[in-house]
């Protein structure tokens, strides 16, 4: 990243994998409330970034911050190696934004509202606008509905206009907060395809979600916030692991089966019919075969054996010990 | 993999930023070009131009039943507006008297609508943050917000005077005009004459446009942004009538707005006129800059 600096590129440090977005002890109070506190996020070059946490813990203002729609009270926003908001002009061509859903002039067309977000970009080509707008209503499936005003519009519909907008210009990162809200199940479907497919091309796609699966399905990274602190960051896969998962057993001995597992340092047995579940120990690893052994030994009769999989829901759970609805 | 994407990235958006020179020259253009045309698209700017139009209309019609539907005599001098006893001599004047008419409420009213409802109207809606990460640059969307409503000044002062030359020339004979001082010029030369009263009218509300953009920066509702721009303009017309507030009255901006009746003597008489030019502009920095101040530091929360 330093040395890409001295380079004549248009962004310091491009090809050298430079992080998209990077915080360095990121706030901002409102008044007496500290909506996001030190925040040090870091959005890796080509990744699918999900940005996760329950409503009110702070993902609006942080994607603000980095949109340089609001200053921060402290702490530094980098995006395309520039600081916000000073960087606005230089940066934000480069970076697609559906902030908080869609906002849209009910009295024109959808046609007529991406013209207008497109007339806003100083850099856009006024030449090749209309073919611009065209090709976005058509990625997003509105090429029907183009002529028809925005007020006559669905909320997935407008949620569709709000990504056309961000997808105007070739970018470098889009940055959607709650892409699929508002949408069926088949819209959500459509978006998250169109998310990996943006992906596949070499965006980075910050996607701010509340929706565990949603990111568990199309992100590579994760960042998990609460109450305006960051929790954890980084691939799916560590988060995910970082919980240890469940032993499970389903055998008709269900008591004796108890009985071993118990003598071998399972904790939080419990049975449910013929399913005995527990908590792995913790500390090095205890090989599962080992414990499986010890089972059949007892004569315990073994019919299916395994480890749960940690899900990204129980990692967020384990981390912020609250449901998703509790606001911070 | 990935790195390699990484690079690929770059590459492909590396020519981004090259068309920036070309796009220059448009720098301004395409958004005021946008704001323009969003603004006049607008029903309810559409509505505020009709009711302008009307008002010239109502004029001419009233004036002509009162005199009987024939224009001989038309000396009545009533205690109305300077102009209107001329009118049934000579349609021109009821472009004067409409614009005396509209200029005290109406037109800034109108102008009242459109400036306060700028910038706030797009914050309460959400479309501000979608042209700022557009990005439509904070200075540069404020001139183009600006620009737009003193296009609207000028488009509102057209209508009314148009349609009132309309009227005027379907209900009134048109002729040589008499002058306040007495000469009487040629229709041409009044035509003229009235085209540049159209302009002072249209630049007198080039401060009140100000103040309510800069009202407009306080607030993201649209309505309340308007409702203040409109009372504050109320306010100022009222404390213009108390003869014992004859020392701040100069500073008022409608103190000087019916100078452009100047215009209509022989020779012109500019000091008024030119009073009222200065303190509109003298209106437009001090708002003008406390808009931007205001604007280009402001969190965008909604």
């Amino acid at each position: 990243m330093e040395e890409g600096r001295t380079g004549p590129k248009p962004w310091p440090g491009a090809a050298e994998g430079a992080p998209v977005v990077e915080t360095r002890g990121l706030t901002k109070r409102f008044g007496a409330q500290l909506a996001v506190d030190g925040l040090d996020l870091v959005v890796p070059r080509g990744s699918v970034f999900g940005f996760l946490g329950p409503n009110g813990s702070g993902k609006t203002t942080t994607i603000r911050m980095l949109m340089g729609l609001i200053e921060p009270t402290s702490g530094t926003a980098r995006v395309l190696g520039e600081e916000m908001p000073r960087g606005t002009r230089r940066v934000l061509p480069r970076v697609g934004a559906l902030i908080e859903g869609p906002a849209l002039y009910g009295f024109l067309s959808g046609r007529d509202n991406l013209m207008r977000f497109d007339a806003a970009d100083p850099t856009a080509d006024a030449r090749t606008r209309r073919a611009r707008v065209g090709h976005a209503l058509d990625r997003v499936g509105l090429t029907s509905a183009a002529g028809k005003k925005a007020r006559a519009y669905s909320l997935g519909m407008k949620q569709r206009l709000g990504l056309a907008a961000a997808l105007l210009q070739p970018r470098e990162l889009l940055v959607l907060d709650e892409p699929t809200n508002g949408l069926d199940p088949q819209g959500m479907r459509e978006i998250r395809t169109l998310v990996r497919s943006l992906a596949s091309e070499g965006t980075t796609v910050f996607l701010s979600s509340h929706l565990l699966d949603e990111i568990e399905q199309v992100c590579t990274h994760v960042a998990v916030m609460a109450r305006g602190r960051l929790l954890t960051q980084g691939t799916v896969g560590e988060l995910a692991s970082s919980t240890r998962g469940r032993l499970a057993v389903t055998t008709p001995d269900t008591a004796e089966a108890v009985r071993v597992l118990k003598e071998h340092g399972v904790n939080d047995l419990a049975v449910l019919d013929d399913r005995v579940t527990g908590e792995l120990p913790a500390g090095p690893a205890t090989e599962l075969a080992d414990l499986n052994a010890a089972l059949v030994r007892a004569d315990v009769r073994v019919r299916a054996f395994g480890t749960e999989r940690a899900s990204l829901e129980d990692a967020f759970v384990a981390l912020t010990g609250e449901g998703f609805d509790v606001a911070g | 993999m990935s790195r390699a994407e990484a690079a690929d990235a770059g590459a492909t958006a590396a020519p981004a930023p090259a068309p920036a020179p070309a796009a220059a020259r448009r720098w301004g253009l395409s958004l005021l070009l946008s704001e323009v045309t969003t603004t006049f698209r607008r029903w309810r700017t559409l509505a505020l131009l009709g009711v302008l139009a009307a008002v010239p209309i109502l004029i001419g019609i009233a004036v002509k039943i009162e005199t009987g539907g024939d224009g001989g005599d038309g000396g009545h001098g009533g205690g109305g507006p300077a102009f209107i006893s001329q009118v049934t001599n000579n349609g021109l004047f009821l472009v004067f008297t409409s614009l005396a008419a509209t200029l005290p409420f109406f037109l800034p009213m109108a102008i009242g609508v459109i400036a306060g409802d700028s910038v706030a109207g797009e914050a309460g809606s959400g479309t501000l943050r979608y042209l700022l990460v557009a990005p439509a640059g904070r200075t540069r969307l404020l001139l183009a917000k600006y620009a737009t409503t003193m296009a609207f000044c000028f488009a509102a002062t057209l209508v009314v005077a148009v349609s009132a030359l309309a009227v005027g020339a379907l209900l009134f004979p048109l002729g040589e005009v008499t002058l306040i001082s007495g000469t009487t010029i040629g229709f041409g030369e009044g035509l003229l004459r009235a085209l540049a009263i159209a302009a002072v009218v249209a630049l007198s509300l080039v401060g009140v446009a100000a103040l309510g953009l800069f009202v407009s920066t306080l607030t993201t509702s649209g309505v309340a942004a308007m409702a203040t721009t409109v009372g504050l303009l109320i306010t100022v017309q009222i404390l213009d009538q108390f003869p014992q507030l004859s020392a701040i009255q100069p500073y008022l901006f409608p103190h000087y707005w019916l100078s452009f009746a100047d215009l209509l003597r022989d020779p012109v008489y500019w000091d008024q006129v030119l009073r009222n030019l200065g303190l509109q502009a003298l209106y437009a920095a001090v708002f003008g800059s406390a808009a931007w101040a205001r604007f280009t530091t402001k969190d965008i929360t909604v």
